[in-house]
């Protein structure tokens, strides 16, 4: 669409020294390198948690508890960065431990659903007739359900833990990699490449993953990019909803729920875990629009 | 017209038997329900007799049928909780969300024509790059941390306005805000996007040679133009935002559907959950068929797509 033209028409400022590294033949923008910084301190800091944290973010001091954010420490030993909750657990521990639980939900739903929804998608789109039609009601009856609803209900009958917050997020989203692997197998479908491989004698299963696969990767990558955001989102919404982890283990979205009952009393608890999440879902928004521009401008998948 | 109308809707009823029949498989994998209700002091006869009663002790397509009927002439059973027909219950609680969710809605709709509007026109501008980056942030924003951080600074801190409840119009602001910057930054991007596309287009060009005025050619060729897809996408976004107002209503003490959700899971009360999946379920399937008769009426071509 109308961003295809817009590919090479980033101002050029003059005075500009720094020359941006290159993507897909086109310079990055400032942003763009400053979250991939930001993840890359994300990463980091969710490998190395236990050698940064000051504090163990698990454990109940109650002699600290709702202190504030300061760079002093009252009793001696590291200082709460950003303050205590009301059980006296370190808000900056907790952030740092929280990025693991984040990162790994998020990457595992999104490469979770995005291989199931592929293979789905792919056969459908490839097969056609009645397979089509069934896997389609299905991704309708899948889309009926706000996803907070099935998470409810499935959260509920599982109960909380790491795994099961994921096959939630898998089941939930599935669909929308089928969707676009659907169409794409339906383009190329009747293309020159699969006609060849068809009249070389190919099966289905190698037509399919060798040669449609590869050509329909692309929009799939983008959708990838634009799920991992939401998957983050989503798993902070469940167990801010009490409905995630259970109690005793850290994630952004139970901190945020700790802040909630002393909202008025003490800002910074609730504050914190947000900003982490939000910064981590902008950074991951802005390099997906990045690949967006760049690989294949399409308006209709987020 | 007919046929596509009918086309349509039978695949909308289709869609309302699979998620009849999730929930019902759902229902089947949490366990025995009987075990939520057995009193201190029940016999084995008796348990027995509450098996029956509630159709446990037939063969599972049996169980299944009598399940899809009474959830056809909606009978989804006795809240555990309350005592009243989880259907009620939830139609009861209904109101209130679909008027939160329609206020974010549409406020994100207006402000988003306007912004996205503007953004087109000055395509390239610092203001269109400002709006965009601001659009980018806004998707970024979880609502229930953005519902707190409301709260925070405008209830606790500035006293501006009541923090939770439900009645007169200054209790719907914040919960309005916080679910619909979301849609807002969404809807402004696909203004934007579609405006940009229609702008490039040979009737705007003769439109403009004509001499016609810009703010006309704006809202009688190119908004009505954009309405099509805008609808889409609406309806779209509307099942969602049903979802995320769960959270919302929780926080704010709304007395909707999400609230009432998430109470039902505190006291086990799975009828609820059940009933409240189900409507939701309804109303957006509902939704975006009417969206795609309206659409077919509007624009012709895709009656034969």
């Amino acid at each position: 669409m109308h961003d295809a033209t817009q590919i090479n028409t980033y101002p050029q400022k003059q005075g500009f020294r720094v020359r941006l590294p290159r993507l897909y033949g086109t310079r990055m923008l400032f942003s763009e390198i400053l979250s991939i910084a930001f993840l890359a301190v994300l990463i980091v800091l969710a490998l190395l948690s236990p050698w940064i944290v000051p504090f163990n973010p698990t454990e109940a001091d109650i002699l600290s508890n709702l202190l504030s954010p300061s760079l002093s420490s009252e009793f001696g030993g590291p200082p709460h960065l950003l303050g205590t909750d009301v059980l006296g657990r370190d808000v900056f521990s907790g952030i740092v431990y929280g990025t693991r639980v984040s990162l790994i939900v998020a990457l595992a739903a999104v490469l979770g659903a995005g291989v199931l929804g592929i293979i789905i998608g792919l056969i459908a789109g490839y097969a056609r007739g009645w397979t089509d039609e069934v896997v389609m009601r299905l991704v309708d009856v899948q889309l009926a359900f706000p996803f907070i609803l099935l998470a409810i209900m499935i959260m509920y009958i599982l109960g909380p833990g790491l795994l099961n917050i994921i096959i939630v997020l898998i089941v939930a989203k599935w669909p929308i990699y089928a969707r676009v692997a659907r169409a794409e197998a339906m383009r190329h479908a009747s293309s020159d490449f699969v006609l060849a491989a068809t009249s070389m004698g190919a099966g289905h299963g190698r037509i399919i993953f060798r040669h449609i696969l590869p050509n329909a990767l692309t929009p799939l990558i983008v959708v990838a990019a634009f799920a991992v955001p939401q998957m983050i989102m989503y798993e902070a919404a469940l167990s801010f909803l009490g409905l995630g982890l259970p109690p005793d283990q850290i994630s952004w979205g139970s901190m945020l729920a700790a802040g909630r009952s002393v909202l008025e009393q003490a800002w910074w608890v609730a504050t914190f875990p947000g900003l982490a999440i939000m910064g981590t879902i902008l950074s991951i928004n802005i390099l997906g629009e990045a690949l967006r521009k760049r690989v294949g401008p399409s308006s209709d998948i987020d | 017209m007919s046929c596509f109308i009918l086309r349509r809707t039978l695949s909308a009823g289709v869609v309302i038997f699979g998620v009849v029949t999730v929930i019902f498989v759902l229902s089947r994998l949490i366990g025995d329900p009987i075990a939520l209700m057995i009193q201190p002091g029940m016999t084995v006869a008796d348990i027995e007799e509450l098996r029956a009663i509630w159709n446990l002790d037939a063969p599972i397509p049996e169980q299944f049928i009598r399940f899809l009927g009474s959830a056809l002439t909606g009978d989804f059973g006795l809240s555990i909780w309350q005592g009243q027909p989880a259907l009620g219950l939830v139609l009861e609680s209904l109101p209130a969300t679909l008027l939160l969710t329609s206020a974010a809605l549409l406020g994100a709709l207006l402000l988003a024509l306007v912004l996205g509007s503007l953004a087109a026109i000055k395509r390239d501008s610092m203001l269109d790059r400002t709006l965009m980056s601001l659009t980018l942030f806004g998707q970024s924003v979880p609502n229930f941390w953005l519902a707190l951080m409301l709260v925070l600074v405008v209830s606790v801190h500035f006293h501006l306005l009541p923090p939770a409840g439900y009645g007169t119009g200054s209790h719907l602001v914040l919960p309005a805000i916080a679910l619909g910057l979301f849609p807002l930054a969404r809807l402004t991007r696909l203004v934007r996007a579609e405006l940009l596309d229609v702008l490039s287009q040979d009737y705007i060009r003769t439109a403009r040679s004509k001499g016609i005025a810009p703010w006309l050619i704006l809202v009688r060729h190119c908004l009505r133009n954009i309405a099509i897809s805008l609808v889409t996408v609406i309806a779209v976004d509307f099942g969602t935002l049903m979802g995320g107002a769960v959270v919302t209503e929780t926080i704010f003490a709304w007395p909707g559907m999400g609230r009432l959700m998430i109470d039902a899971i505190s006291h086990r009360d799975f009828p609820i959950m059940q009933a409240g999946a189900f409507v939701v379920a309804l109303v957006v399937v509902l939704t975006s068929l009417i969206a795609d008769i309206t659409y077919a009426i509007i624009n012709p071509r895709i009656r034969y797509a």
